[in-house]
């Protein structure tokens, strides 16, 4: 059984290892992949779904 | 409430936010740009009866298009789309502060590398040119030789997108190590901190270290001048002290208009997410009690959720 708190498992999109996400992670959210280091987005979460993040743009900033 | 985030990339930031909304018990409608068309009369992106609309998109463009579209359909939006337009552009954000007597560094726009290279040697060096759209302290340039000068035109103007043809060449502040970013909300400052280097860029982007930050009367007093220039809303506006640190004499050189907050919410005591939220609540009482025209410059006239139709029936 899991619970809301339980960190969710996915695979690295670009090594195809196991990776361990936070339980409250979002569909949109960039994380650093703990293997190589690259930005990934969560592009689903039923099953979670890994991709490479797109590479920042010129225009991209606050 | 029914809020709708703009986004195309959940940071740290957009996490803050979201979580402290639906700890509140709002219900939140995130809108990925990616995935939506704009069209005139309406869009796809589920926008109906939401209360107010909150622009985290991270890349300019889609920001302005995009709250542009929403306002257009009366979706009440933060920021505003004019606010956006004022900030994204540096040379706009420049004026904008100057025009409201907000003490600013001189700056020149100039269209040909000859035309900047005048304005250059009349700064004198070091100066610095920064492009006109940008964040996070990528490609200024801090010219301290004619030379330098010459081989960063150069570059720009062969290399660059168009508008990095308009060359935006600024004095350079002499600040103490340090400068001061302020997120406010309509002019009422949030939380401030300092953003220090050795390097003449600071930014939190660039690593600079942080510490909060006291603001005094006449800090509160630019920032509120600073944000009401551009348009209000929620914005990150930027300090420097002229006359070195402690000095109570400032320039606001920038004001940004999709501020990230993470880094100010680790510097300082004060619940930034919390603060944007409550901000966000009271801005969504405003348009609702003024059909759709809190303090932003919307027509009001129409209804998002009479105007919504089916994705078909956009126009693309």
């Amino acid at each position: 059984m899991t619970t809301d708190t339980d960190p969710v498992l996915a695979e690295d999109p670009i090594t195809g290892e196991e990776i361990e996400l936070p339980a409250d992670v979002e569909v949109g959210e960039i994380i650093d992949s703990p293997v190589t280091g690259t930005e990934l987005e969560v592009i689903s979460l039923d099953p979670v779904t890994l991709e490479e993040a797109p590479e920042l743009e010129e225009d991209w900033g606050e | 409430m029914r809020v709708g985030i703009l986004y195309s990339r959940i940071r740290r930031d957009e996490k803050l936010l979201l979580e402290e909304l639906r700890d509140r018990g709002h219900d939140v409608e995130k809108i990925d740009v990616r995935k939506q068309r704009f069209g005139l009369e309406s869009t796809t992106a589920d926008v109906a009866d939401l209360d107010i609309v909150v622009d985290r998109c991270l890349s300019t463009s889609r920001s302005l298009y995009a709250t542009k579209f929403l306002d257009s359909y009366g979706v009440p939006v933060v920021n505003s789309p004019e606010t956006g337009d004022v900030c994204a552009d540096k040379a706009k954000n420049s004026l904008a502060l100057a025009e409201a007597d907000v003490p600013t560094p001189a700056t020149e726009v100039a269209f040909t590398k000859e035309a900047a290279m005048e304005a250059i040697e009349e700064f004198g060096y070091p100066c610095v040119l920064k492009p006109i759209v940008g964040s996070w302290g990528r490609l200024m340039a801090k010219i301290d030789t004619r030379s330098a000068a010459e081989a960063i035109l150069e570059h720009k103007e062969t290399l660059g997108h168009y508008e990095h043809k308009v060359f935006y060449v600024q004095e350079f502040v002499d600040k103490p190590g340090r400068d001061i970013r302020v997120v406010a909300v309509d002019g009422e400052p949030v939380a401030a901190m300092t953003r220090s280097s050795e390097h003449w860029l600071t930014n939190a982007a660039k690593g600079g270290t942080t510490e909060s930050f006291d603001l005094d009367d006449r800090a509160l007093e630019l920032v509120e001048r600073a944000s009401e220039a551009v348009g209000g809303g929620m914005l990150g506006v930027d300090l420097m002290e002229v006359g070195g640190e402690g000095s109570g004499e400032y320039t606001v050189h920038e004001v940004n208009h999709t501020v990230e907050f993470k880094a100010l919410t680790e510097a300082s005591d004060v619940d930034v997410p919390a603060r944007v939220v409550d901000w966000l609540e009271t801005k969504a009482e405003a348009f609702a009690a003024d059909g759709g025209d809190a303090g932003g410059d919307s027509d009001g006239d129409t209804n998002a959720a009479d105007d919504s139709t089916d994705a078909d029936e956009v126009v693309a």
